[in-house]
């Protein structure tokens, strides 16, 4: 049987208790996508409460749902944690209709994190597409204090200059030692970056394949053409870790929505290797 | 005379099985039986024998299941109807969690816990099957269902050992029965009118006990009419394996399990799921009538203030489009795609996700799709032709 990489942190045994918290601010990122920091109402949530780079929370706005949602913030830090929504739907839309000092309520932390604690000095090329890298940024924060030896790459691609998001972070996360290359679908008059796709900038990236570990997240076919134009450099299949995305209606292996294959993308993801799932993301409507 | 104990053996007639519903009901059971109602039989709140459903026999083929009395029949010679334990255990609709607005501010309420503890009278051994994959999914993956947890805890089980299988049966096949258990409470095999009643638990013996300081005539049974009483169910899937034909009918299903998971994953493309999609209706049928069928969603409910809510699961089914629908469209979008999930779930990653196929051949899912889709025969049809690429190169279908 497949078990939960993390079990449910204490502030969670019923699966369907959730935490109220609080806005503690907004701040607008890319055209639609807002990050909301939250701090829990109860104290012995506050700091009961701890996640993994790559875990999600299911944030709830009663009469309204729930959306599954990644941890933005630096799991280190304790307090107030961040996630950053795009408003696309029910929820979420309802999300941007909220303010400081509003409500919502919380499940979680749920799934399977980056394997960033188990990185011991090889390289992290963390790949993101749009919104991906949402789910990518707790795993940045806690690599920009590796001592390990290891470098750490983000390659960050959005449709538009305007898509790329945390651009308020690159000049921090350079300065830690961190690369960070930009590519856009699309440019515009003020962009003298890359255009193009991330796959054709991984394939300019120097990389010793022996040693680099890829995380990878956006949408599927942007995740299997990434982890496809990793393979013939040399990378291991089971070197690089893709973030999937499912619906769901419990986060617990319970509902059954966001079966992917054999696979419970809540739990046994939504951070995959790619060697067990490479045969299944071929697979047309699985 | 001995009292009862667990593994002890009693001879029990309609009036002393009368005493043990009443035993029950003494203890604040609330007791659920098989019923003749519209044309079915179904589970039931019982109160009297006199409502189970003797002499009733039920015809069932694919897409097809039809009563028919029978004055030589006994109490439990049908055998499953389109309910199972899941309808108690894991009800279609259900409140997961509620809130509530007082003053502007939302609070989740504590979760109720007022139901009285259940009793199945009639339970077969792909029913006890079945409860015991719904423990996997609701209490062995990581995560417990509290709600589930705490009427699975106080659930008294009457089982029944088959002595008649229907055409759509092939518990045989996926060693879930004839023969009940373990995990009942009490067992009951019918012989000429009476029922020997094996003692599964200490909660059985004390509800036996009850019944018989209530008044029930409850003689031993000799050693040799325990193996008689053996030989039932034994001989039932004897005639199973064999396929013989009952008397009333054709011979019930089978299913050939072997290496089955492989098989269906190494056949992800194979041309049958297009072919089953143009008989398939994806009308959920299957998926409601399965026994561990567990997939559910949730949905806001409402009052008319709107300071109250509750967060209400109901059971999903993996052929609606919603199932899989992600950024407003459906991932699974072909019917094909549809009944590959459900057949596969099934058979071959249930596997990887519980250790134990999600069947347990009860043959529901095939009485009750409306136009007779047979899972034992497209299994059938993808082994014999295993390794067929779909005809269609280009990825899109199925």
């Amino acid at each position: 049987m497949i078990m939960p990489a993390h079990p449910p942190s204490a502030a969670t045994t019923d699966p369907w208790r959730a935490h109220a918290a609080r806005i503690v601010s907004i701040r607008d990122e890319t055209p639609g996508v807002q990050t909301y920091e939250l701090e829990f109402e109860e104290a012995s949530v506050r700091t009961g409460y701890s996640f993994a780079a790559g875990q999600f929370n299911m944030l709830y706005l009663p009469g309204i749902g729930e959306a599954a949602i990644s941890v933005s913030s630096d799991p280190d830090h304790r307090g107030t944690i961040a996630h950053t929504v795009r408003a696309v739907g029910n929820v979420t839309d309802a999300l941007t209709r909220l303010a400081v000092r509003d409500h919502l309520f919380i499940r979680g932390p749920f799934g399977t994190p980056w394997p960033v604690a188990a990185a011991g000095g090889r390289d992290i090329v963390i790949v993101a597409g749009g919104l991906g890298l949402a789910s990518q940024r707790a795993a940045i924060e806690q690599l920009a204090r590796r001592k390990d030896g290891g470098r750490t790459i983000v390659v960050h691609g959005a449709k538009r200059p305007a898509g790329l998001l945390y651009a308020s972070d690159y000049a921090r996360w350079r300065a830690a030692g961190i690369d960070v290359h930009t590519v856009v679908d699309e440019g515009d008059v003020a962009w003298h970056g890359r255009v193009g796709l991330v796959t054709h900038l991984l394939d300019d990236l120097p990389l010793d394949p022996s040693a680099t570990t890829i995380l990878c997240c956006g949408p599927d076919a942007m995740m299997v053409g990434v982890a496809e134009a990793a393979m013939p450099r040399g990378v291991s299949p089971e070197q690089v870790y893709l973030s999937l995305e499912r619906n769901m209606s419990c986060a617990v292996a319970h509902c059954g929505l966001c079966q992917f294959g054999p696979h419970f993308v809540c739990r046994d993801g939504p951070v995959l290797r790619y060697d067990r799932i490479a045969g299944l993301m071929r697979v047309p409507q699985l | 005379m001995t009292p009862p104990f667990p593994g002890s053996w009693h001879w029990l007639e309609a009036a002393g099985l009368q005493l043990v519903i009443d035993a029950l009901r003494r203890q604040g059971h609330r007791v659920v039986g098989p019923q003749v109602a519209d044309g079915a039989i179904v589970l039931r709140d019982l109160v009297s024998v006199a409502d189970l459903p003797t002499g009733w026999l039920d015809e069932q083929d694919g897409g097809s299941y039809r009563l028919r009395y029978d004055p030589n029949a006994g109490t439990f010679d049908h055998v499953v109807g389109p309910h199972s334990l899941k309808n108690f255990l894991f009800p279609a609709r259900e409140t997961v969690a509620s809130f509530a607005r007082d003053g502007g501010a939302w609070t989740q309420a504590p979760p109720s816990v007022a139901e009285p503890p259940l009793a199945v009278l009639g339970v077969r051994g792909c029913d006890l099957a079945a409860l015991a994959v719904q423990d996997r999914v609701f209490l062995g993956g990581g995560y417990v269902d509290e709600a589930y947890k705490a009427r699975r805890e106080r659930l008294f089980l009457v089982a029944v050992n088959c002595r008649r299988a229907a055409a759509t049966c092939f518990c045989h096949s996926m060693g879930c029965g004839p023969t009940a258990g373990p995990g009942f409470d009490v067992a009951l095999t019918e012989i000429g009118g009476r029922f020997a009643c094996e003692v599964g638990s200490d909660r059985g013996a004390a509800v036996l006990a009850s019944a018989i300081a209530a008044g029930a005539v409850v003689a031993a049974c000799t050693d040799g009419e325990i193996d008689a009483a053996r030989a039932v169910p034994r001989d039932l899937a004897a005639r199973m394996h064999a396929r013989q034909a009952a008397a009333d009918g054709p011979s019930p299903r089978s299913l050939d399990t072997h290496g089955i998971r492989d098989l269906l994953m190494r056949n992800l493309e194979h041309p049958r799921w297009d072919e089953v999609a143009s008989r398939c209706l994806s009308c959920t049928n299957c998926t409601l009538v399965c026994p561990t069928c567990f997939c559910a969603s949730v949905q806001e409910v409402a009052d008319l203030s709107g300071d109250q809510v509750d967060r209400e699961r109901h059971w999903a089914s993996c052929f609606s489009l919603d199932h899989a629908r992600m950024h407003g469209q459906s991932v699974r979008s072909s019917t094909a795609s549809r009944y590959r999930q459900w057949l596969t779930h099934k058979f071959a990653t249930w596997i990887d996700q519980f250790d134990t196929s999600g069947c347990t051949g009860c043959g529901r899912c095939i009485t009750w799709c409306p136009v007779g889709i047979d899972v034992t025969e497209e299994i059938a049809a993808i082994r014999a032709t295993d390794g067929a690429a779909a005809p269609d190169a280009e990825r899109g279908t199925p």
